[in-house]
Parts: C-alpha cells; sequence; structure tokens
C-alpha cells in the first residue's frame, strides 16, 4: 500500500479540513471555552456535528453502525484536530473508547454505541496511575463482590473523565501490580456509587480528572471483553490511542511549523524580512525535514496498524516517539521565532506549545516510547 | 492470481536459479563490486555468472526500455525486483555511474543515437564512467567552474582541471561539466561525452583521512574532444551551453541515490546488534549510550518510512521537486551519526587501523568515509539553502 491517502481519504481529509477550519478554530473553540471557564474544556455542540459528520463512528463496526474504518481514516480527522488546536472528546471516546468497545459484547456495545456514534455522549479512559504514563503496573484493584466486582483505587489523568458517561477502567483482578496478567477492562457508567472526580485545568485548557473508586460495585456485566483478559484489550487501546495522538500530534507540529513559516515572511528587522537569515533559513528548513518524517512515520504505523502487522507496535512506538520530538521542536523554534509577541497569550502560537506539552504526555512521551522501542527491539 | 503477484512469483524462481549463493553474502570488500569497464576483471565465477545472466536478463538496469539494455519494468515490477533481490540479500550485479547518473541524464536529455549506443554500453557494462563537476576553486558554488573547451569548429581544445572525480583512474568514459562561454554563467556550459584515454587527461588519486582513494584529481591539458561521435550521437548531452540544465537534474537525481531513500543501510537498526556485541565481551551498554542508540533507532525507522513514502509518491507524480534535498541531508547526517555511535559502541577495538582482526580497520575507516556523506553531492547546508529557497520559499534565499 502506498505511504499517501488514497483517493476516498484524501476526500474525508478535504473535509475534515475544511470542517475543522470552520467549526473548530480556535476563537471558536479552544478560545471560547477556555475564556469562559469552561467545567468540560469542550463543546458538546461541535461533539455533536463530530456525530453528523460521521467522524465518531470511523473506527466502529458497520455491523456495530459505525463506518468501519481505519486508523488511517481516524488519523486523519486527528491531525486537523491538531492542527486547529480543536478541543474534543474525538481521542477518548472515538479512538479509545470505540477500540475497548469492539472488544465488548453485544450488551455493551448496544448500550454505548449508540451515543458514542450520535455525539450525544462522552467516553473517556482510566489506565495511568500516577503522573507518569506507566500502564504495565496496575494496582487499581477490582475484587470479586456478589455477582460482580467492587472496584477501588485511583487513576489519573483521566482526560474528560468528569464529562464522561462512561468511563473504560484498567483494574486489576488478580496477580500483583506488575503483573502483565490479571488485568480486566471495566465499563464503568457516570453515575456509579463511590467514584469521585476532583477536576483540573491542563496547561492546554483541556480538563482531567484524578479519580477514587472507594469500592465501586460494579455488575458482572460491565467487564469489556474477558476476566483477567483485559491486556490483550488495553495493549490494542493504547496502538489505537498512541497512533492516534502521533496524528493529531503531527497537526499541532504542522500547525504551528506553518505559523511559524508565514511569520518569517512577514517580519521586518534590520530592514529585511527575518527570513531572509540564514541563521533562521537552516532551522526552518530542519524543522521542516523532521515535521515531514513524523508525518511519514505517523502513515506508516497507522497502515501497519490497520493491517494487523506484527510490526504495528513498534512502529507506532516509534511513530509517537519520533512526533513528539518534531511537534516539541517545532512549537519551541516557532515561540522562539516569533520572538516577543511569541510570548503573548493574544497571539496563538503559544497555545500548540500548551497542547504539544499535554499531547506529549498522553499515553507516553518520547522518552517512554524510545526505551519501548528499545525494548521491542531486544536491548 | 494478479499481473504483479504472477510477477513476484516468476522473480523469485528466476533469482533462485540464477543467483549464485556467493552472491548473495553481503559484501565485504571493494572486489566484491563489479564496476565493468575495458579493464574488468571478475573476482570469481560466481560474480561473472550473475553479472551475464542479469545482462541477459536485461536487470543490471531493469527499469530502462529493452531496447536500451534494460528489462522494461514499470515502477511496480522494479520495486517488486528490489524487494526479492532484498529478500535473498542478492548483490547489485554491476554498480557504475553510468547506471546512476550518466544513464538517467541519457533517458530525459539524449538523442536516440546517443540512448542506442551509450545506455546499451552501460548496461552491458562495456564502459566505466566517471563524473567530471567540481573543480578546486568550485565546490558548493559549482557553477563558478572554469575548466575551458575552446570552440575549434568540429572539435573543443579542453583546459583546467576537475577534483572528486570518484574513481578516475579506473574509468573509461568521463562525463564532464565544460565552460564553452565565458560570459555566460549558467548558459556557458556544456554536458560533456569524452574518453579518458585521450591525449592530454591525466589522473591522480587523492589519499582521503580514511586512507583509501576512491577519489582523483583529473587535469586535461590541451585535450581534443569531436562534437560528434556520428550520426545523431553528439559529443554533449542536451544542447551546447546549457549543460547546467543536465547538470541540475543529475545533482537531484544523485541527491536521491546518496540520500539511500527507501532503505540503505543508514535505516537500518543498530541497538540490538551494539548490544550482542557488548554481550561478546561479557559487558553491557552503558545506558547513556543505550538511549542514544534507541533515539537512533527511531530515527532511522522514521526516515525508512519517509523513504519508502518519498518513492512512492515521485512514482505518481507527488513529491516535492526539491524532496530529495530534504532526503540527502536527513540521511546522511544519519548515517554519520550511525557510525559515531558504532565506534563508540566499538571501544578500543574500533580504533584498530589495519589488524587482521578488524579487517584492516574497516569500522573506523568507514566511519572517517561517513564524513564525507554531507559534503558530496552538496553539503548539508546547501540543502538547508535549497529547501529554504524551493520548498519554504523563503525570502532572499
Amino acid at each position: 500500500m502506498p505511504l499517501y491517502h488514497n483517493d476516498d481519504q484524501a476526500m474525508l481529509a478535504d473535509s475534515a479540513s475544511q470542517f475543522m477550519a470552520e467549526e473548530g478554530a480556535i476563537p471558536k473553540q479552544l478560545r471560547h471555552w477556555r475564556d469562559r471557564d469552561c467545567k468540560d474544556g469542550f463543546g458538546h455542540g461541535l461533539w455533536k456535528q463530530f456525530g453528523e459528520m460521521g467522524f465518531t463512528g470511523i473506527l466502529v463496526d458497520e455491523d456495530d453502525g459505525g463506518l468501519g474504518m481505519g486508523h488511517v481514516e481516524a488519523g486523519i480527522v486527528l491531525t486537523e484536530i491538531g492542527r486547529n488546536l480543536t478541543p474534543s472528546p474525538f481521542l477518548t471516546s472515538g479512538v479509545l473508547a470505540a477500540t475497548a468497545l469492539k472488544h465488548g459484547g453485544s450488551d455493551l456495545k448496544g448500550r454505548y454505541l449508540p451515543g458514542l456514534i450520535s455525539g450525544e455522549h462522552v467516553f473517556a479512559v482510566a489506565i495511568d496511575e500516577g503522573g507518569k504514563h506507566r500502564p504495565e503496573r496496575i494496582a487499581t484493584k477490582a475484587e470479586k463482590s456478589g455477582n460482580g466486582f467492587k472496584l477501588s483505587g485511583q487513576k489519573d489523568f483521566v482526560v474528560y473523565g468528569a464529562s464522561a458517561d462512561m468511563l473504560v477502567v484498567a483494574a486489576r483482578t488478580s496477580g500483583s501490580d506488575d503483573d502483565a496478567d490479571g488485568i480486566t477492562l471495566f465499563a464503568v457508567p457516570k453515575d456509579a456509587e463511590n467514584m469521585s472526580h476532583n477536576s483540573v485545568r491542563l496547561v492546554d485548557s483541556s480538563m482531567a480528572t484524578h479519580t477514587k473508586f472507594d469500592g465501586v460495585e460494579l455488575d458482572g456485566d460491565a467487564v469489556i471483553g474477558e476476566v483477567d483478559g483485559g491486556r490483550e484489550i488495553l495493549n490494542a487501546m493504547l496502538d489505537a490511542g498512541r497512533v492516534g495522538s502521533a496524528a493529531e500530534g503531527c497537526g499541532v507540529a504542522a500547525g504551528a511549523f506553518d505559523m511559524t513559516v508565514d511569520y518569517l515572511k512577514q517580519r521586518k528587522q534590520f530592514g529585511k524580512l527575518i527570513g531572509e537569515f540564514q541563521a533562521l533559513q537552516h532551522r526552518a528548513s530542519h524543522l521542516y525535514s523532521e515535521v515531514e518524517i513524523a508525518h511519514a512515520v505517523t502513515i506508516k504505523a497507522q497502515q501497519l496498524l490497520d493491517g494487523g502487522s506484527e510490526k504495528a507496535s513498534l512502529m507506532v512506538s516509534v511513530a509517537k516517539a519520533k512526533v513528539g520530538k518534531a511537534a516539541g521542536l517545532s512549537v519551541k523554534e516557532g515561540v522562539q521565532m516569533h520572538g516577543g509577541i511569541g510570548m503573548t497569550d493574544e497571539y496563538d502560537i503559544g497555545l500548540y506549545m500548551k497542547r504539544d506539552r499535554a499531547l506529549q504526555e498522553f499515553l507516553g512521551d518520547h522518552y517512554y516510547h524510545t526505551s519501548r522501542v528499545a525494548e521491542l527491539s531486544g536491548y | 492470481m494478479s499481473e504483479l503477484e504472477a510477477f513476484r512469483s516468476e522473480t523469485r524462481a528466476w533469482l533462485e536459479a540464477n543467483c549464485p549463493a556467493e552472491m548473495r553474502e553481503p559484501v565485504r570488500d571493494e572486489d566484491d563490486i563489479y564496476w565493468g569497464g575495458r579493464n574488468a576483471t571478475f573476482k570469481n565465477d560466481a560474480q561473472k555468472a550473475w553479472f551475464d545472466a542479469c545482462v541477459e536478463k536485461g536487470y543490471t538496469v531493469p527499469a530502462w526500455p529493452k531496447e536500451y539494455g534494460g528489462a522494461g519494468l514499470n515502477p511496480p515490477q522494479a520495486k517488486i525486483l528490489r524487494e526479492e533481490m532484498a529478500r535473498i540479500g542478492a548483490r547489485s550485479p554491476l554498480s557504475s555511474f553510468g547506471i546512476w547518473m550518466l544513464g538517467p541524464a541519457l533517458l530525459q536529455f539524449g538523442t536516440e543515437g546517443q540512448k542506442q549506443r551509450f545506455l546499451n554500453e552501460i548496461a552491458r557494462g562495456e564502459i566505466r564512467w566517471c563524473q567530471g563537476y567540481s573543480e578546486p576553486g568550485s565546490g558548493s558554488d559549482l557553477v563558478s567552474m572554469q575548466t575551458y573547451g575552446e570552440d575549434k569548429g568540429d572539435h573543443w581544445v579542453i583546459n583546467g582541471q576537475k577534483i572528486w572525480t570518484s574513481y578516475a583512474d579506473a574509468a573509461d568514459w568521463i562525463f564532464c561539466l565544460v565552460r564553452t562561454d565565458k560570459e555566460n554563467k549558467y548558459k556557458g556550459i556544456t554536458f560533456t561525452l569524452f574518453d579518458m584515454t585521450s591525449d592530454g587527461v591525466t589522473t591522480k588519486p587523492i589519499k582521503l583521512i580514511s586512507g583509501s582513494s576512491p577519489f582523483c584529481e583529473t587535469f586535461f591539458d590541451d585535450v581534443s574532444v569531436p562534437k560528434s561521435y556520428g550520426e545523431d550521437c553528439p559529443a554533449y548531452v542536451g544542447e551546447i551551453n546549457r549543460g547546467w540544465d543536465v547538470a541540475k537534474y543529475l545533482l537531484g537525481h544523485e541527491r536521491e541515490m546518496i540520500s539511500g531513500a527507501g532503505g540503505g543501510e543508514n535505516t537500518t537498526t543498530i541497538g540490538a546488534a551494539m548490544k550482542r556485541r557488548a554481550a561478546k565481551e561479557g559487558g553491557e551498554l552503558d545506558p547513556v549510550l543505550r538511549a542514544e542508540l534507541a533515539q537512533f533507532d527511531v530515527d532511522a525507522l522514521a526516515y525508512a518510512a519517509m523513504g519508502e513514502k518519498f518513492l512512492d509518491e515521485i512514482k505518481v507524480g507527488k513529491a516535492h521537486p526539491a524532496q530529495p534535498n530534504m532526503m540527502k541531508y536527513v540521511g546522511t547526517e544519519l548515517n554519520k551519526r550511525r557510525h559515531e555511535l558504532m565506534m563508540s559502541a566499538g571501544g578500543s577495538t574500533a580504533l584498530e587501523w589495519d589488524s587482521e582482526e578488524t579487517s584492516g580497520g574497516k569500522q573506523p575507516r568507514g566511519w572517517l568515509r561517513t564524513k564525507a556523506n554531507s559534503i558530496e553531492g552538496g553539503t548539508s547546508e546547501v540543502m538547508l539553502n535549497v529547501i529554504s529557497k524551493r520548498i519554504l520559499e523563503l525570502p532572499g534565499s
């Protein structure tokens, strides 16, 4: 398969790009909700529009009412989200929860997929424990209790957790904290008793929660997949979410890069356009190379994942690591080359820097994924 | 079975039948590479058998048209052949600047007579070519070159000096940039073809920091070059005084080649091999070195994907025409980094310059050789200039 978009994908890219530039634009969404101190951190109206556009069902099978597309297509939407810094629960709901629900029974699918596809409902995933992404270790416990389970522990960095109608929670049903096995995934509804959210605003104006489970009682039918068999589903979610956040990162990198190159062509100092200075030209050209490569490896990882390749997981980490470095460079160079106005809230380049920082951390930063590449490669 | 699948299985069977086991071993020494030419000798029977089989099939230049010695493969077929050769580790049957450089120029700009003669000679490995571009005073600023061909009606008399002519001392013919109009910088250069045994041509190898001498200085003292080699076969490619167009086209092509797009050795990972190497001596990788190896491997794998995307896009005309400059910049910088890390992982063993155990210092010599990657064919700095101007369209660059 060639590493560029086919005709259908190019059409989707056109419509996603136009939609996001109009409806998801920075003044209309990110600044709008931020400046109103919105407790959700995104607009439910826009999320419903995602449903009308069909974006929400991209990763949902056709038999379940979705479009049955793949990660290339989800990535197309995410890249436009990144380019416009559009706050939305697409990554947590349309990618991560949708991937989890693929493994759920018909009961769970029937309960949650219609709300996902219509954009009526929002979903969050509760994986991380502590400040750094380390899903190999899961201490949150779900103990057998009657016909169901009792969930206790704390999850952190639950993005849009307080707005979610359902949370996918990774918990331990057997073994010790560092065991690969013994993980079970649960679909925890928002009104579950003894679940409490400490909601915090993050640097990029998105919202996340520290979520406590103090003996949350769950029915057996809240289990996604098999009891103790959650690791495989979790890994599928992680691959999907990581390659998705890499795609969004590509958009962030490209958005910041385009703004910066435009600025180099407008700003005058010493009687010259600053883009005439070779010192800046070389840095911009180096950045161009990095952003292009990040984009290429992301498409590669998406295609491998869609094709079910055994190399997919490695390439997903390569993509997440590479995009992390490239997008980080793009926003840092962006602020520096903008000079003083790059430091102002009025100018958008700083918003790219903030979004990049939050996205870097989501499902593992480039240090985590670089190290994972080494492990998967045998060293 | 689709046509391409059928082609794949045919190709696989043909390779199985025609590529000797010895030709599936990695290249170890310089004489494992066959360059062809009037004075060429084969290292062994296997090298000859593999070469002969490929000439017969058109596989020394698989994508060239059949009438010029190729196999006329379309891009998907050529990709399949590359993949199938890579799968069994088949060596290239013939390496040559004729294949990489002059051939593409002739295919683009040559007359029918030139193509019939020169392309067939190249495909059959009969003539070994070298490239005369750089001069002592004209490196990155190539267009300032001075080697002059004085017009004598039916011939030119050429005087001047080229430098960094790869393997000039072993080459039969040269494709050479010659100034034919001193008044016109860009439109005063002719892309000339002539025999290296002509009177007045001398070569002198240049010893590099790696100890080897792949390059020469080449001197022209009153070299007489006819303007034509027969009907429809001029001694220049394109038009007289318009050789810069050909040179620019070829520089783009060379940058693609050097960039190792689509999976040269600089796109393979090294971390695991370096760990095994350390383990052989009972050691383990320093954690900071491990981290740098991992960062390199991430970059190498990402660059390999970029190479694949680049080749895919070139085929359908989607790639930016200046994109090879980006590939060349990143690919060469990556290869230098790769060798730096291998030197560090190798420790003092990697310092040995001529011991038998190290195959004559293969590693340090290879490391030093890579330092030229980002100089030859346009420096990294020039590549960044070109990206600024042609892709980013930054002002005044």
